[in-house]
């Protein structure tokens, strides 16, 4: 390389901010002896004078109104698709909603064709579908009846909930008249007929399951 | 102003295409301006960059938010232009030539209203013959010179929009300001 090319290589290295302390002293030193090279230099700063007082170019008029009517339209599955990225939880919500009914119904038609069920079956008296809580019987706890009704003589300790049933009056069916007392529940009772009352219970006892602290 | 773009973006990225107008608005000038230094031409500039703008809103989902939307939008202009070129076919410049006279309307309107200051270039003639010196380099300098002298990117910069290393970018500015040079220095 001889000392030109070599001073014309620093030139644009100075050009770029690039040059350190040695080589600016070198360049300088050339260009002091070297016409050539100064008439270079001057050369190259006013090619780039030139090139940064070339005009600004504005865009044509409208130009931003024509790009947005040609942008396409939002697809619908992509809006979809965006809407799903931006709400997880409310998407993982409602996958878990569904899920949680469909296990509701599948529920439900499956005991509507059981036989009667109940929760506790020590010192219970089934007659047909109808489960009797004997006089003098303490059932400790809830007390569950599905698919039949129930008598209470005796005294359920306890929440008391009848699906597909209702709680009978004893005098009314076992003809024992006035003598007989309605029995105790020391507890809520509810009865659950319909679908929609049993969706609500279960969505209920599935929270209460969830959020009680004991 | 960097902040509201990023806000813009992230909206467009929610599905809010009314936000994207602004983006388009604030950049319009300057990428219309890249691609009709890179093209020479005022026809295909105005396609080129209305083409980029909608690539980078179709692309936006793949637009990581952690860079700067300004880069990444000169890169998307800076390919198509170069692509066009390349596509060119042969016959073309003869068109170019006719549509030259689009040019000559622009310049003795923006001539007649805002340059005048005595560092700025006078006359028409010379912004003409820059413009036309300019639109002859290869694309590889062209991109690069448009990219460090009218659009004052830095060096760093400009390695990023072109996705190429910084010393390639060095190396090809010493070249496009020597071949500019030579074809400037009688002016």
């Amino acid at each position: 390389m001889n000392a030109h090319s070599e001073s014309i290589a620093l030139m644009h290295k100075y050009l770029d901010g690039d040059l350190n302390k040695t080589e600016e002293q070198q360049l300088q030193g050339h260009l002091e002896g070297c016409e050539d090279c100064q008439a270079h230099l001057r050369e190259l700063r006013r090619t780039i004078a030139l090139l940064q007082s070339t005009e600004h170019i504005e865009a044509p008029v409208n130009f931003a109104d024509k790009v947005m009517n040609h942008l396409p339209k939002e697809k619908k599955r992509m809006k979809y698709k965006r809407w799903f990225k931006t709400h997880p939880i409310l998407v993982a919500a409602a996958v878990f909603f569904i899920f949680m009914l469909g296990g509701m119904f599948t529920d439900w038609n499956q005991d509507s064709n059981l036989q009667l069920v109940v929760s506790k079956q020590e010192n219970l008296i089934i007659k047909g579908d109808t489960v009797i809580v004997p006089k003098d019987v303490v059932v400790d706890g809830d007390l569950l009846v599905k698919n039949g009704n129930l008598i209470i003589k005796g005294v359920v300790d306890g929440n008391v909930t009848i699906v597909n049933g209702e709680l009978l009056e004893s005098n009314s069916l076992d003809g024992e008249g006035l003598m007989a007392s309605v029995g105790e529940i020391n507890g809520e009772l509810k009865t659950v007929n319909r679908m929609f009352d049993w969706l609500w219970y279960q969505i209920k006892s599935f929270f209460s399951g969830v959020f009680s602290t004991d | 102003m960097d902040q509201i773009i990023r806000e813009k973006i992230r909206e467009v990225k929610k599905g809010d295409q009314a936000a994207f107008s602004d983006v388009v608005e604030f950049y319009q000038h300057k990428i219309y301006q890249h691609c009709y230094r890179m093209l020479g031409n005022a026809h295909e500039a105005e396609d080129m960059a209305q083409e980029a703008f909608i690539r980078a809103y179709i692309n936006i989902d793949s637009f990581d938010d952690g860079r700067k939307f300004s880069t990444w939008l000169y890169r998307i202009a800076t390919n198509l232009t170069i692509d066009r070129i390349r596509k060119r076919k042969p016959d073309y410049f003869l068109d170019a030539e006719i549509k030259g006279t689009e040019g000559l309307d622009m310049y003795s309107q923006l001539a007649s209203t805002d340059i005048s200051p005595s560092d700025k270039v006078e006359g028409i003639e010379l912004q003409r013959y820059i413009h036309q010196e300019i639109s002859e380099l290869p694309p590889k300098y062209r991109s690069i010179i448009i990219l460090r002298y009218i659009e004052e990117f830095s060096l760093q910069e400009i390695s990023e929009i072109l996705d190429i290393p910084l010393g390639t970018v060095k190396t090809r500015i010493h070249r496009g300001r020597e071949a500019l040079r030579k074809r400037l220095r009688h002016v």
